[in-house]
């Protein structure tokens, strides 16, 4: 039992040329922790998913997983960035789920869930498709395992985009706005699955969204970020039922008259 | 005017040198399309390489295919590389035509959606798988009209290998109207051949490009 | 590529003729170059001119002649853009003779090459003309402008502009065609180096050379064009037509 968090951001800033989109950020994200990120566009949320999946590089801070830097890597007692090799090794911990899916259009959808588990785990097309099989089988998509994207709904896709991330084993799942894409009456079947996969595995999930009902059922703690800082914090019980902030309250009336 | 029985003495010689210049467009071609294909990827893969790439392409493209002729024939004996007309010829065309090649598959890489790329850094795939099965099988289909055009364009150009007199179509043309005198039968065959060939391909380019759309789309 | 990328592509390469041009072993072939590039412009400028003119006379008979007239521009245009510039002058050069057609290879060369960027021109006129937006055509009918005051007042003048930037291209090609005329003896640049390496075999200062004059001839009309396109729609609104 260790009280090492999954995740902790260290200090962490990231700039474009003048702009500062996120200013010092620390955060810690225990093991099996499920937590919403909200806030209004601009306020660096989705910046945060993106630098933790290294799609987006760190101007200042550290990040760590699993007591492992990521970002940088242990040189003589020091931390120095970390070349490509370190960089793959941790983020193999970590999976993410888009809002556009990214779906590889040339493929069927078992296709796209054996692809990284052949090519980077190394396993056989067998035991990879029956992992698939059963990840396809989990989101309810086993008959469509054969159809290609184009064949499938926004819903079906983003399904199969989870399954996909889950193919991977990954200890902490990214979802970047995944049901924001879609049509009113598909987001359901999609939070469905998240419920689902929360419930099932220990997965450590880090989710950012639009949806405030889902984050205040589904969620043990909400951050509300603002220009680039987390503004406040705290279960959603207590966040949405008695937000301390002045800007979280104008931001949940904000989307409560919208929704 | 037109002397039919010259025209059937003729024709057999005119169908070899044909065959010359099929082959000088098949090899020049494949030169193309892989060589342009490597400058794309190195392009990508090795960022500080766009700029001289892109220069050495404009200079490629801004300069006569003639002059560019020339200069590989004479300079390769320069070096100790002693090649024979046809083999330098098809190099030079090969290269000028990679040049070519690579800006449409430069378009081609640039219209794949970075959430493709994204989507495969999230998958922790190393460089090489997602190039192979990601990346290149979606960037291959759009452009196969554009490199087939290339394609028809090298064939057309194929006649400046008469300038260092490698044997193909107009090369052999004016050989047979320097000897007999009788220039209009063997240059307005070559014509004929060029722009049957020219109109077939077209055509073939066109039912390709519908064939292609209807895989991608529903 | 931004104006001023050019134009410092320009500047460099101008700096770099300039720079060998102190070699002697450079310095002594430019001058009977430059002679040559004479010739080149010479040819490249008279074959643009008879280009256009060819390319708007075939677009406007594919899109509004009768039918004989329109059949004839097309097999003009399916000829030309069907064989090469090489094919075409080399047939203009030898097989005119056997008819009694008697030209000077200086003729025969604007000729084949201004039919040929012509066919392809023709083509880049008449995708202008079509790109005109059908509201356009539609004012125009309902103001009862016959189709000829419809063209060169409305239609035309803003075809121009979508035209400039493909025309460009064409002249470009044209000024890399004009070293095939070197094969019908005619003493343009190409010609001049290729007889030069004959003599002196110094291949690589003759044909640096060589290759830099080309590329600064064609970055001239490509900055060229670029400027034309800004003056015609500097009164127009912002962005080109669709």
């Amino acid at each position: 039992m260790t009280d090492k968090p999954m995740v902790r951001f260290d200090n962490v800033s990231k700039r474009y040329g003048a702009l500062t989109v996120l200013d010092g950020l620390s955060l810690d994200i225990a093991r099996g922790e499920k937590v919403s990120i909200i806030g209004p566009s601009g306020s660096g949320k989705t910046t945060v998913l993106r630098m933790l999946m290294t799609l987006e590089t760190i101007n200042d801070g550290v990040i760590w997983v699993e007591g492992e830097p990521l970002t940088h890597m242990e040189k003589g007692g020091k931390l120095v960035p970390a070349n490509l090799a370190h960089i793959r090794r941790v983020r193999a911990k970590i999976g993410m789920v888009f809002q556009s899916f990214n779906l590889f259009p040339h493929m069927s959808a078992m296709a796209n869930c054996i692809e990284a588990p052949m090519t980077v785990l190394g396993m056989k097309r067998a035991d990879a498709e029956a992992r698939a099989a059963e990840l396809l089988d989990m989101v309810g998509l086993s008959e469509k395992k054969d159809h290609y994207p184009s064949q499938l709904s926004g819903g079906q896709q983003q399904r199969v985009a989870i399954a996909r991330a889950l193919a991977m084993r990954p200890k902490v799942m990214l979802f970047d706005e995944v049901t924001s894409a879609l049509d009113p009456e598909l987001v359901g079947e999609v939070l469905q699955v998240i419920r689902q996969i929360g419930r099932e595995h220990d997965l450590t999930m880090l989710m950012v969204t639009h949806q405030m009902g889902f984050a205040k059922e589904f969620s043990d703690r909400v951050c509300f970020f603002y220009q680039g800082k987390i503004c406040e914090q705290g279960p959603p019980g207590e966040l949405f039922g008695a937000p301390k902030n002045e800007r979280t309250r104008q931001f949940l009336r904000a989307v409560l008259e919208a929704g | 005017m037109w002397d039919w029985s010259f025209t059937f003495e003729i024709l057999p010689t005119l169908a070899s040198a044909a065959i010359i210049t099929v082959e000088a467009t098949l090899i020049g071609f494949v030169i193309a399309a892989l060589l342009g294909l490597v400058l794309a990827l190195v392009r990508i893969a090795i960022p500080w390489t766009a700029w001289p790439i892109s220069v050495l392409v404009e200079l490629i493209r801004s300069t006569p295919l003639l002059i560019q002729i020339f200069f590989l024939y004479f300079v390769f004996p320069k070096f100790g590389v002693v090649l024979d007309a046809f083999t330098a010829g098809v190099i030079a065309i090969g290269l000028h035509y990679a040049a070519y090649c690579s800006e449409v598959y430069r378009a081609g890489f640039d219209n794949i959606p970075r959430g493709q790329w994204e989507a495969s850094i999230a998958l922790n795939l190393p460089q090489w798988a997602t190039f192979r099965d990601i990346i290149i099988p979606q960037v291959i289909p759009p452009i196969v009209p554009a490199l087939g055009n290339y394609l028809v364009a090298l064939f057309k150009e194929t006649p400046l290998l008469s300038a260092i007199a490698v044997l193909e179509l107009m090369q052999t043309a004016k050989i047979i109207g320097s000897d007999t005198f009788r220039y209009t039968e063997p240059m307005t065959l070559v014509g004929l051949f060029f722009l049957v060939m020219s109109l077939v391909s077209a055509a073939i380019i066109r039912v390709l490009e519908r064939l292609l759309n209807r895989r991608t789309s529903r | 590529m931004g104006i001023r990328t050019l134009v410092g592509m320009l500047v460099a390469a101008l700096a770099v003729i300039g720079l060998l041009a102190t070699q002697t072993s450079y310095s002594l072939f430019l001058p009977g170059l430059l002679e040559g590039a004479v010739l080149t412009i010479e040819i490249a400028i008279l074959g643009s001119l008879l280009a256009v003119v060819m390319g708007v006379l075939a677009a406007l008979a594919r899109l509004y002649g009768p039918a004989p007239v329109r059949w004839l521009a097309t097999v003009y245009v399916e000829i030309f853009r069907g064989t090469s510039a090489l094919v075409q002058l080399f047939w203009l050069f030898f097989v005119l003779p056997q008819f009694g057609i008697l030209m000077d290879a200086f003729s025969v060369a604007v000729l084949a090459l201004g039919l040929n960027v012509g066919a392809y021109g023709s083509e880049v006129v008449r995708g202008a003309i079509l790109a005109v937006a059908p509201g356009q055509w539609e004012a125009s009918i309902a103001l009862n402008m016959s189709r000829a005051q419809m063209l060169r007042r409305i239609i035309l003048p803003q075809a121009f502009i979508a035209m400039i930037p493909p025309w460009g291209n064409l002249f470009i090609e044209l000024l890399k065609s004009t070293a095939l005329v070197s094969l019908i003896t005619l003493t343009d640049l190409a010609f001049k180096a290729q007889q030069m390496n004959q003599s002196t075999l110094k291949t690589v200062p003759i044909f640096t050379l060589v290759l830099l004059i080309y590329l600064v001839m064609s970055l001239v009309i490509t900055i060229g064009m670029r400027f034309l396109e800004q003056r015609a729609s500097a009164g127009l609104s912002r962005g080109r037509a669709a």
